[in-house]
């Protein structure tokens, strides 16, 4: 897949102007919640964070591809713009970050976007890179055994890329012609370990013709082109053709979280090549060009984004944290007897 | 109501749920046209088809963290480990991920998956296919653990791991598949986990145990009957969540405990129910706590010789009742 926001007319379906224009005011939210958080964790309220920016465009145009109202999404810890894509409010990934007792993901229990959400089927179990790949495989066999058209996305970085459990997902997807997309955010660094260190190869999405299905590498700042090649993924999979690997190409414009400090192990060349990639001015300057949006709209989408979540701030802040007792919910433990 | 084998009860109860319920899932090394490695599924993808009896690739990790995947989105798979030895590749979806779903999700997800673990030694297995593996699962919460050893308690604890909302451990001793024989109820019934049981009541002290050694210490009260000591034969059933009452209530009735297990002795669960009695029953005993295992090296030899050394054996279990008694 060749596709670009400029080249010529696509034969598959774009989004619309006005819903180009939605994604990016989504993206503009996901920025300012996403830096609202990072100061949060300067100013000690929010223990940790590891931030989306850099991959707002690639997240946002995947899941608009997808059909929130029967899909799955396996979400990994760096998916900001994903969750308010899926119509999660910036309140309740600020629950979580300041774990607050409404956090609706875990309930404070578990580091901010993990858990599972109670609205949209969106989950990510655990810490530990790629375990949310065969969970993935597992999940659609279950709607391929139903007869359900439901698709399931499971989101990683290229980090994930070299456990097992990325192997045997897509081996075990691929036998069983599951439903299922395998949407990697390609940021090229596990930490900071870069890619060169990572794999012998060029492309993550090549692995995909060892298994026997599509890989397809995409420039992961470009909404259209992740859009087409989303579309395409979801198709094929709803249509019982089976899985798709995607590999977006993004940029981790922060260190990999609020505990990092990436001028350890990046070139000034490095960041500065990064810094020309910012997804943000790339969609804006393309939305622009397309007379999509003017210099004033970009503004007040800009304001807009700020003032929302301001808004989620003052609220979430002065919300109470989770009681003690809260921590034996849902398990069989009894705090006034023997365990 | 029908004499059956351990394996004939774990087949027949499989079976038996898979035909109450259609969300029940079987996945599986060689579980297909072979049947299992143990004959545990003979019959079943004729019976219920390829897309419910699933050959899955030897990727342990996967068949595990598939059927979670399934199981969060409203199947009951039951995943079969082919020897217990092999679960260590998959152990991080078993303790790092399914244990966790409820409680990391506030009660959004669960997973009702059952994990099916043949384990135990005395088969000539020697290093690795040999293995107890309960204490690792033991020890996590979130999961719950089962050591049916007699075919009536294996279609009722299989058939409650299955029906349950949460995950399952189900420890299948494969010495018991065919050595141990029992009537079996045709009707449909479960036990409930956390469990145990008596299986030979009596005053002098308590043996607890579990799977296989559990039958010789049967073997060893009725030797110790002949010289007078009236023992009583704790069987636990069910390792996590442990039934630490019915342990209490025998221990303080007969005011001696022996444990008897296969596994390592350290850190496992005769430490657990040391612990329990210790705690519990401190002035109702009128002898050490006693432990009873195989020695402190890697289970355990192929030589049919050291293995013979290393189990327990219901030989060396008299000696250690005799011992006890005397005290």
């Amino acid at each position: 897949m060749k596709a670009t926001a400029d080249g010529p007319e696509q034969t598959t379906e774009q989004p619309s102007g006005e819903r180009m224009v939605e994604l990016y005011r989504i993206m503009v939210l996901s920025r300012y919640l996403d830096e609202r958080v990072w100061l949060l964790n300067r100013q000690g309220k929010a223990a940790i964070a590891a931030s989306a920016q850099g991959h707002e465009a690639a997240q946002v145009a995947c899941i608009e591809a997808t059909d929130p109202s029967k899909d799955h999404y396996l979400i990994y810890y760096r998916q900001f713009t994903a969750m308010i894509a899926l119509k999660t409010e910036p309140e309740e990934m600020l629950r979580g970050f300041l774990a607050k007792a409404d956090d609706p993901m875990s309930a404070a229990r578990q580091f901010p976007l993990h858990g599972a959400h109670p609205r949209v089927d969106l989950f990510n179990f655990s810490n530990v890179i790629a375990t949310q790949l065969p969970q993935a495989a597992g999940v659609a066999l279950a709607d391929k055994l139903r007869g359900s058209d439901a698709v399931t996305v499971v989101f990683f970085g290229d980090g994930a890329s070299s456990q097992g459990d990325t192997h045997e997902a897509m081996n075990f997807a691929a036998i069983h012609r599951l439903p299922v997309v395998f949407f990697c955010e390609n940021n090229r660094y596990a930490i900071s370990v870069p890619l060169d260190k990572q794999m012998g190869i060029e492309s993550i999405a090549t692995r995909a013709a060892s298994y026997g299905f599509p890989g397809v590498q995409v420039d992961g700042t470009d909404i259209v082109a992740v859009y087409e090649a989303m579309s395409a993924a979801v198709k094929r999979a709803r249509a019982g053709q089976g899985p798709t690997l995607i590999e977006a190409s993004v940029e981790r414009l922060l260190p990999h979280t609020t505990d990092d400090d990436h001028t350890r192990y990046r070139s000034s060349e490095d960041i500065a090549y990064m810094s020309e990639r910012d997804p943000i001015r790339i969609v804006s300057a393309m939305l622009r060009r397309r007379n999509l949006l003017t210099k004033s709209q970009d503004e007040l989408i800009h304001a807009s984004a700020k003032e929302r979540v301001n808004v989620a701030t003052d609220i979430v802040d002065a919300e109470p944290y989770p009681s003690v007792e809260t921590m034996f919910d849902h398990t069989d433990f009894d705090p006034r007897g023997r365990s | 109501m029908a004499e059956q084998t351990v394996i004939e009860s774990v087949r027949n109860t499989m079976q038996a749920e898979m035909r109450r319920d259609d969300s029940v899932i079987f996945l599986g090394e060689d579980i297909g046209a072979r049947g299992g490695v143990f004959l545990a599924s003979d019959g079943f993808v004729e019976e219920f088809g390829a897309n419910r009896v699933i050959d899955t690739p030897l990727a342990e990790s996967s068949i595990c963290g598939v059927a979670l995947g399934a199981a969060v989105n409203g199947m009951r798979p039951i995943a079969e480990i082919q020897f217990a030895d092999f679960v260590w590749p998959a152990i991080n979806q078993i303790i790092g991920e399914a244990s966790k779903v409820r409680y990391g999700t506030y009660g959004v997800k669960n997973a009702p998956m059952t994990i099916r673990i043949p384990y135990g030694g005395g088969v000539r297995g020697g290093l690795y296919h040999s293995q107890s593996v309960e204490v690792l699962f033991a020890h996590t919460p979130g999961l719950s653990v089962v050591a049916p050893a007699t075919p009536y308690d294996m279609k009722g604890l299989l058939a409650s791991a299955i029906r349950s909302d949460d995950p399952v451990i189900v420890l299948e001793h494969k010495r018991t598949y065919r050595l141990v024989k029992g009537e079996v109820p045709s009707e449909d019934y479960t036990i409930p986990i956390g469990k145990a049981e008596i299986k030979r009541p009596g005053t002098d002290m308590t043996v607890v145990s579990y799977g296989l050694i559990l039958h010789y210490a049967l073997q060893a009260a009725a030797l110790a009957e002949n010289i007078g000591i009236d023992v009583e034969v704790l069987d636990l059933r069910t390792l996590r969540p442990i039934d630490a009452d019915s342990i209490v209530e025998s221990v303080s009735r007969t005011g001696k405990a022996l444990i008897v297990q296969e596994d390592t002795p350290a850190v496992s669960i005769s430490s657990e129910v040391s612990a329990i009695i210790g705690e519990r029953c401190f002035f109702d005993l009128d002898g050490p706590i006693t432990r009873l295992g195989p020695p402190d090296i890697p289970p355990m030899p192929f030589s049919p010789i050291q293995e013979a050394a290393f189990m327990p054996s219901s030989e060396t279990i008299f000696q250690a009742i005799t011992k006890l008694a005397e005290l």
